[in-house]
């Protein structure tokens, strides 16, 4: 051991040391597959599924498919939270048509392939009526072609980039015409026609930019830069340096950022000078517990666009919010995709009570056209199994909580294939005919 | 353009010093020792947390003491980080020098321990771990004084180890159900906390139509004074001459009467304490989360790497140049700057995002390794491996 540590064996250890880090940081990482082909409908519609659903006794089993663990753990944890009180609320009134509903949770990991795995464990295994789960549109992905090959139902709570329209799936959050596209609008009329577009670097900010900067073309703006930052990257200087260039005398900030990234974003936004009132941001990750995570200081005046803020004023958000608090501690708060959650497990319920069964193939029917009075007001499940959704815009207050300064008169219907993207441009999706289906060709 | 020079040389300086406070303690921990140590984002994660839990103690405090709440977070963040690593260092890495793989996992391990841990540790499990070490290693401290410890040692940890962790489970697990929430609430949880710098910290000076960070600064001046520190420590003290000792003929060392594990376990803890330094440095400018020292491990190594082994001048150099180049690159300036050739510009123009930048500067430091296998200022002298 005399020449203990020589130069050979350091570069070795240091490779492996890099590798070990690069392989490490590359399993957690989320949304590391840019997938980003469309899904079309499958051809097969009206045949039965083929795997039966177990509602035995008195009780009736569900799955709850979520990351509680890795770096999504953060934002699926709270999405649980509110499922599982949708979920004992159902039960305390009765069940779902005289059954109790029995969640059973399954950790996603924050890995992909975990997903898949656990639906399939979920379906084959427990014999679930339904899934509700996912967050990143990766899990998403990941899980399609298992809720598509056993023709079983996912409910997926997130406001997402679109372009996907899924008979096995309902979408519950918000499609980019019912948040971004809104935003954009708003921030034309309101702030100015200069755009610098900040996301992180995965699928959902990729194709949100593509639609925004599409959008802006065709009204009158310009984006004058944009910049993706690695998941989870914290270095933002070189985005800020590039943002005074190209806006020196202030302009609009779109920002599709996600997770730990917006903390350092806005942190190093104050210190350089970029102040709200010249460089207001607009954020569509940014929700209640974020403002908690990322401290209030640095957000005061930026705004986000989302379809519920928990300061949303309707007899049914206060019912929500109460009872959320009153679960779960006084000091949690409610965010838009856990309200988007909470509205999917009641949907289910309404769907399996008008089907009278919990067959998939009637309920899937029977959730077209329900409506229910969600926290954020009345909302619609289309027949593209997307629901219609009231758009907000909030400005962050001193408190951390969103003051609602553009609301939408009534509840927006979703458009899934994106209108502004030209591979897209006049198709839709309509599951209540089974000759159109997934994707098909709209009339102009 | 002055203020655009200045503006260049100032951003890239002040990426290279978030590399180079990040990657100090790992320059002492991998770079002086040889341990690859996996777990040195989350010593890093540890600081930042502790950064959390002293702003909110000061919070509780009359109002202008706040603002100075950043001084006693980075000695606080020291001594936690170090009180980790010296029991990381005792209770693992010692059984494995001169095993590298077997560390690479085992600080591994660690690391996904530490992240969990934060997620969530509450009252209920800070008891339960408390209980399980104070009668397993009570336990074993008392039998270890009977002479036949050596007979039955394994028989006694068999019956022991069990014995410990059912009654640790079984008090947290009554506990919880007496008092409910209090007991089991996570006292981090799974979200970010929110760190806010000071407010003398959050403005900047103004220069022109360009504005310095009042925490960049901040940061840079933790970053000489750390260096300086370890300067000084290393070339002035008795223990400095002896880590010096040490890391050069480990085996002389003990033959001169050196206690080479007492130094090995103080070289490793001054590390780690600074890398809980950086992390309250970085939580001035990024997340604080369970996942924050994974933002950083990679690029502290990589820093190390390119300086070589065992030279702090070697790691100050490639911070910088490392931070100054995926500023030029990332920011878009190179290719302003080559703007009358048009493919070098386009090709510029091309790496000009972030995550493109990140690529290039890895594609950069491969090349300069394979020039340069041995770092920025490779080890000279008889103990290297030729």
């Amino acid at each position: 051991m005399a020449n203990q540590f020589g130069r050979r064996r350091f570069i070795l250890l240091g490779g492996a040391g890099l590798a070990g880090t690069v392989i490490l940081n590359a399993c957690t990482k989320p949304g590391s597959s840019p997938t980003k082909t469309p899904t079309t409908a499958p051809a097969t519609s009206a045949s039965p599924s083929d795997a039966p659903v177990a509602a035995n006794g008195n009780t009736v089993k569900v799955g709850i498919l979520h990351s509680l663990s890795g770096t999504m753990a953060i934002s699926e944890k709270s999405v649980v939270d509110a499922e599982q009180l949708a979920i004992s609320e159902i039960n305390a009134k009765g069940g779902v048509l005289g059954k109790q509903i029995e969640a059973i949770v399954e950790d996603g990991a924050s890995d992909w392939d975990k997903f898949a795995e656990k639906a399939k464990k979920l379906i084959d295994q427990d014999k679930v009526a339904t899934v509700f789960g996912c967050w990143t549109s990766a899990s998403r992905k990941a899980v399609l072609p298992v809720f598509e090959g056993k023709k079983h139902m996912l409910w997926y709570p997130v406001q997402y980039e679109g372009q996907e329209c899924s008979q096995n799936v309902f979408y519950t959050g918000a499609a980019p015409n019912q948040q971004i596209e809104p935003a954009v609008d708003w921030l034309l009329k309101n702030k100015g026609k200069e755009f610098f577009l900040v996301g992180s670097d995965y699928v959902f900010p990729r194709t949100a930019n593509t639609i925004i900067k599409a959008q802006l073309k065709a009204k009158g703006g310009k984006a004058v830069g944009e910049d993706y930052l690695p998941l989870g990257n914290n270095e933002v200087t070189p985005i800020i340096a590039k943002i005074k260039k190209a806006l020196p005398n202030g302009g609009v900030i779109f920002n599709t950022l996600n997770g730990d990234s917006n903390v350092a974003f806005f942190k190093q936004m104050q210190s350089a000078g970029l102040k709200a009132d010249k460089y207001p941001v607009m954020s569509v990750s940014v929700a209640e517990e974020e403002v908690k995570a990322i401290g209030v200081e640095y957000l005061k005046g930026h705004y986000a666009s989302w379809n519920y803020f928990q300061t949303v004023n309707t007899p049914a958000n206060k019912t929500f919010v109460d009872s959320f608090k009153k679960k779960y501690g006084a000091e949690r708060v409610v965010n838009d995709p856990m309200e988007a959650a909470y509205i999917m497990v009641y949907m289910w319920k309404m769907a399996v009570e008008k089907a009278k069964t919990f067959e998939l193939e009637a309920v899937r029917k029977a959730a077209n056209g329900l409506t229910f009075d969600a926290p954020e007001g009345k909302v619609t499940m289309e027949n593209n199994h997307h629901l219609s959704k009231f758009v907000r815009i909030g400005e962050i207050g001193a408190d951390g909580m969103f003051k609602i300064v553009s609301e939408s008169k009534e509840a927006i219907k979703p458009i899934p294939w994106n209108q502004y993207v030209t591979e897209t441009k006049g198709f839709a999706c309509d599951w209540s005919d089974p000759a159109k289906g997934g994707k098909y060709k709209a009339k102009a | 353009m002055l203020s655009g020079l200045l503006e260049s040389i100032f951003n890239g300086v002040s990426i290279g010093s978030v590399l180079l406070i990040s990657a100090l303690g790992l320059a002492i921990v991998f770079g002086l020792m040889g341990v690859i140590n996996l777990a040195h984002g989350e010593l890093m994660m540890l600081g930042a947390y502790t950064t959390f839990v002293v702003q909110n103690i000061f919070k509780t405090l009359p109002a202008p003491l706040f603002e100075f709440y950043i001084f006693f977070a980075l000695i606080a963040a020291f001594i936690v980080a170090a009180a980790v690593g010296l029991v990381l260092e005792r209770g693992v890495i010692r059984f494995l020098y001169g095993r590298p793989l077997e560390t690479l996992l085992a600080t591994w391990g660690v690391s996904l321990i530490l992240q969990q841990l934060v997620r969530s540790i509450s009252l209920g499990l800070s008891i339960a771990i408390a209980t399980f070490s104070l009668l397993f290693f009570g336990g074993m401290w008392l039998i270890k004084r009977r002479p036949d410890f050596d007979r039955i040692r394994n028989g006694t940890i068999a019956i022991i180890l069990p014995l410990s962790i059912a009654i640790s489970a079984a008090v947290s697990i009554f506990l919880a159900q007496t008092y409910g929430l209090t007991i089991t609430k996570p006292w981090f949880g799974a979200q970010n906390v929110d760190v806010t710098a000071p407010e003398w910290l959050r403005g900047g000076f103004p220069i022109g139509d360009f504005q310095l960070p009042y925490s960049r600064l901040f940061i840079m001046a933790i970053t000489v004074i750390c260096l300086v520190g370890i300067y000084l420590f290393l070339q002035q003290t008795n223990w400095g001459l002896r880590i010096r000792a040490v890391t050069q003929n480990r085996q002389m060392s003990a033959c001169l009467g050196i206690p080479t594990a007492q130094v090995d376990a103080f070289t490793f803890a001054l590390g780690s304490g600074l890398a809980g330094v950086a992390g309250c440095a970085i939580s001035l400018l990024g997340s604080v989360g369970p996942n924050t020292g994974q933002n950083y491990v990679v690029d502290t190594f990589m820093v190390v790497v390119v300086g070589g082994v065992g030279k702090l001048a070697g790691t100050i150099i490639a911070a910088l140049s490392i931070g100054t180049a995926s500023y030029l690159i990332g920011s878009g300036n190179l290719a302003t700057i080559f703007a009358p050739i048009q493919p070098v510009a386009d090709f510029f123009t091309f790496f000009a995002t972030t995550s493109m930048a990140k690529v290039m500067v890895f594609a950069l430091i491969i090349t300069f390794l394979q020039v340069r296998p041995g770092g920025i200022f490779p080890q000279k002298g008889r103990n290297v491996e030729l």
